[in-house]
């Protein structure tokens, strides 16, 4: 059981909830997630951690409600519980100082990708953040995302805030503009997919992550597998990032609609 | 065997022995095991074997002759002292059966009902060098625990006095649960971590509550418990806390019975289609996640379902198809019937239900949908040639024998390999090529001194009492080792 601290809600849908989890806030790294379930008879459900402070013993996940279990956590208020929390899963990003990150993330996949700009950061990079969502209301923790990098460029679908367009815009003009040593991409599948594509025709190194089903998280059953270089992976275990270029995400986009 | 002979001669075993006549006790047919109807238990999830009444065991005992040199010992991997647990039951002392039987083994309602008893214990009786069916002692085994069960208060079995050291367990299934409760009962403070949200391992996640209820295993770690053993749910060794961590906190000695986390695939094309999945997920799925029961975990339903594979997990799956509402389940091996190593029962159990038997056929390519969802497999006629490795024929493709059958989910059971994430986190921690855990296989001690493995982490994928068997000489060793003995 792990207690709610607080709460904030980002929009309708995407909720943020900071919880009680002392050995997983010492434990994780950028990059790792966590599995939780809400009610005894609740799905096990995959979230990467957004942020954690180990002194306090708490980790922050961002939740988008999308179906019955999502809203369910959703729902949840401060004082209330967790029925599961395991974790950290997955291996966690490598950081390194690579020169300059592009650090590219849709709607929610933001709140996993900050630990990452901040890692970056960090390391010695130059981190450039390109943030995209269909609306205004739907760009988050940008404050959060500004501290950590030397330039941040907002795209959103109906140009409510920063430039109309969508998120590959924003990054070709930065790989334009600039030398760009990496690309890390967390959000929508369809989304990585065509930044992948973007940065394979620039032939700039992207890691992308992945958020496929999972069951277990600890590589047992084998629900998230996914072909990368022609092989099957378990995202679970070997993830949840990925070389984008060797993603296969026509397969991915397909097993996420199951 | 000393504790076998010094058993054998108390007054009352030379008085029941003599009671009755080799020929008396040899005109006893062997119990058959009361079973649900087919058509009702397809729909509905209880247990099939009923299990025999007191009237049966006690009149099945008398089959057994007490033989001055009982070989079903042998066949033990726990070394359960059956003759004495047998003969406890012929007079009616069915208390003291079930404490034989807690003697040396942690589970036994649980071996009871799962353990191959006929490539066991049972294998080695006298009668069937006699040509007769052998002492039904896996009934035996399950009624004197279920009796215990039902009729008496659980008790605490004799344990030593606390001695204050602490030692850790690595996952809560068979061998871990085994491990822990010798642990405790040498006066050892136990704790068992468990990656999951439920103690019990494969014996919850895998085998369906057709074969073994929840509420068994469950009262069998209630019983650890009792006995001051200490369960950490969603706890990950290597990811959560680390090996050190557990120095820190006082360990001075870790058995680690991850167990076989990772499903094998045939790596054939379509393989990655929707509707094409492991059977660990199919069965975690319901058994664990209790879909398609109550839970909100979502799982996929068809009409026909084709499971891949022989073994056990294949079974249990087929038979969980048929429980979820299939029309039509398909069950597709390689080789012929008498390879599969599934245990008898659970083949027969299959087919009263009313699986399909393609024996002889194997998978060589899934057909999707213009959505990405399976619609059927192309099966491939095989025959049996020579024998290979494992001593089993091995099956060759008949040329051009091909057949597309439609079907809505395939499951494949192919066999696990050992989930790497707990041998990966352990610096310096020998493992084989297989990702197994190497240990001296007398003692069950890897090459870091402090930490044992036993089950699937080590034997790749076994079964149930094997796992307790090596968390049982684990237990031993190690006390051994704790205790400067």
């Amino acid at each position: 059981m792990n207690k709610i601290v607080s709460k904030q809600r980002f929009s309708e849908n995407v909720t943020k909830l900071v919880v009680e989890a002392p050995l997983i806030a010492k434990a994780r790294r950028a990059g790792h997630f966590v599995i939780v379930r809400c009610g005894e008879k609740g799905e096990r459900i995959p979230l990467t951690i957004a942020d954690s402070d180990p002194a306090a013993g708490t980790i922050t996940l961002v939740i988008q409600a999308v179906g019955d279990s999502t809203r369910k956590i959703c729902a949840l208020e401060p004082g209330e519980f967790l029925t599961d929390v395991v974790g950290p899963l997955g291996q966690a990003t490598r950081i390194e100082n690579y020169g300059t990150v592009l650090c590219c993330g849709g709607g929610v996949g933001v709140a996993p990708l900050l630990p990452i700009i901040r890692a970056m950061k960090e390391a010695g990079n130059r981190v450039v953040s390109v943030l995209a969502g269909r609306t205004k209301d739907l760009i988050i923790l940008e404050d959060e995302v500004r501290a950590s990098s030397d330039d941040v460029i907002i795209m959103t679908d109906d140009g409510s805030y920063g430039t109309k367009g969508l998120v590959t815009a924003g990054v070709e003009e930065v790989i334009k503009r600039e030398k760009v040593d990496k690309v890390v991409t967390i959000g929508p599948a369809i989304m990585m997919k065509f930044v992948s594509l973007l940065t394979k025709k620039y032939k700039v190194p992207t890691e992308a992550s992945l958020n496929a089903i999972m069951v277990d998280g600890t590589g047992m059953c084998g629900a998230c597998r996914v072909s990368v270089g022609g092989k099957t992976r378990f995202v679970c275990v070997e993830g949840p990032e990925f070389d984008a270029h060797e993603i296969d995400f026509d397969e991915l986009l397909m097993r996420l609609k199951m | 065997m000393e504790n076998y002979n010094e058993s054998r001669n108390e007054a009352w075993r030379e008085q029941l022995r003599k009671s009755k006549t080799a020929k008396e006790r040899n005109n006893i047919a062997r119990v058959e095991m009361p079973q649900l109807d087919p058509a009702y238990r397809i729909t509905c999830n209880e247990e099939v074997n009923q299990g025999i009444n007191a009237e049966q065991a006690v009149l099945e005992a008398t089959r057994c002759l007490d033989c001055p040199n009982p070989q079903c010992v042998t066949g033990c991997p726990v070394g359960i002292n059956i003759p004495k647990f047998i003969k406890n039951i012929e007079r009616g002392e069915f208390a003291q059966a079930a404490a034989t039987l807690k003697e040396t083994s942690s589970l036994p309602a649980v071996c009871g009902r799962v353990c191959p008893q006929e490539k066991q214990c049972e294998s080695k009786c006298i009668r069937l060098k006699m040509n007769q069916p052998a002492v039904a002692i896996g009934y035996l085994e399950r009624f004197a625990a279920d009796w215990q069960r039902n009729n008496t208060e659980q008790e605490v079995p004799p344990m030593k006095p606390a001695n204050g050291i602490k030692v850790a367990v690595i996952g809560s299934g068979p061998s871990g649960l085994s491990f822990a409760g010798d642990m405790a009962k040498q006066g050892f403070d136990v704790t068992v971590f468990e990656a999951l949200h439920e103690i019990g391992g494969v014996l919850k996640y895998g085998i369906p509550e057709f074969r073994l209820p929840n509420s068994i295993v469950d009262y069998e770690i209630e019983g650890l418990r009792k006995m001051g053993v200490k369960f950490e749910k969603d706890v990950l060794v290597g990811k959560t806390i680390t090996y050190d961590d557990l120095h820190e906190q006082g360990f001075k000695g870790v058995f680690v019975g991850s167990g076989a986390g990772f499903p094998r695939f045939m790596d054939i094309p379509g393989e990655n289609l929707i509707g094409v999945m492991s059977s660990n997920e199919y069965l975690t799925r319901i058994n664990l996640m209790s879909a398609g029961r109550g839970g909100d975990t979502p799982v996929m339903q068809g009409e026909t379902i084709a499971v891949i594979g022989g073994g056990n997990t294949a079974m249990d799956s087929t038979r969980t198809a048929l429980r979820m509402g299939a029309k039509r389940v398909i069950l597709v091996y390689r080789r012929s019937e008498e390879e599969m190593p599934a245990r008898r029962e659970e083949v027969g159990h299959a087919k009263e239900e009313g699986v399909e038997f393609m024996t002889l056929h194997n998978p060589i390519e899934y057909i999707g949908d213009e959505k990405g969802h399976i619609k059927a497999m192309r099966i491939q006629r095989m025959e049996l040639g020579e024998p290979d490795a494992s001593g089993r024929r091995s099956p060759v493709p008949v040329e051009g024998a091909i057949e597309e059958i439609p079907v809505d989910i395939v499951i494949v059971a192919v066999g696990v390999s050992p989930n790497q994430l707990i041998p990966r986190s352990i610096e310096g921690l020998d493992v084989s090529r297989r990702n197994t855990i190497v240990v001296n296989e007398e003692t069950m001690q890897s090459n870091i001194g402090d930490l044992y493995a036993g089950g699937d982490i080590v034997r790749g994928g076994a079964t149930v009492i094997l796992a307790m068997g090596d968390g049982r000489r684990a237990a031993q060793n190690m006390a051994k080792q704790l205790l400067g003995e």
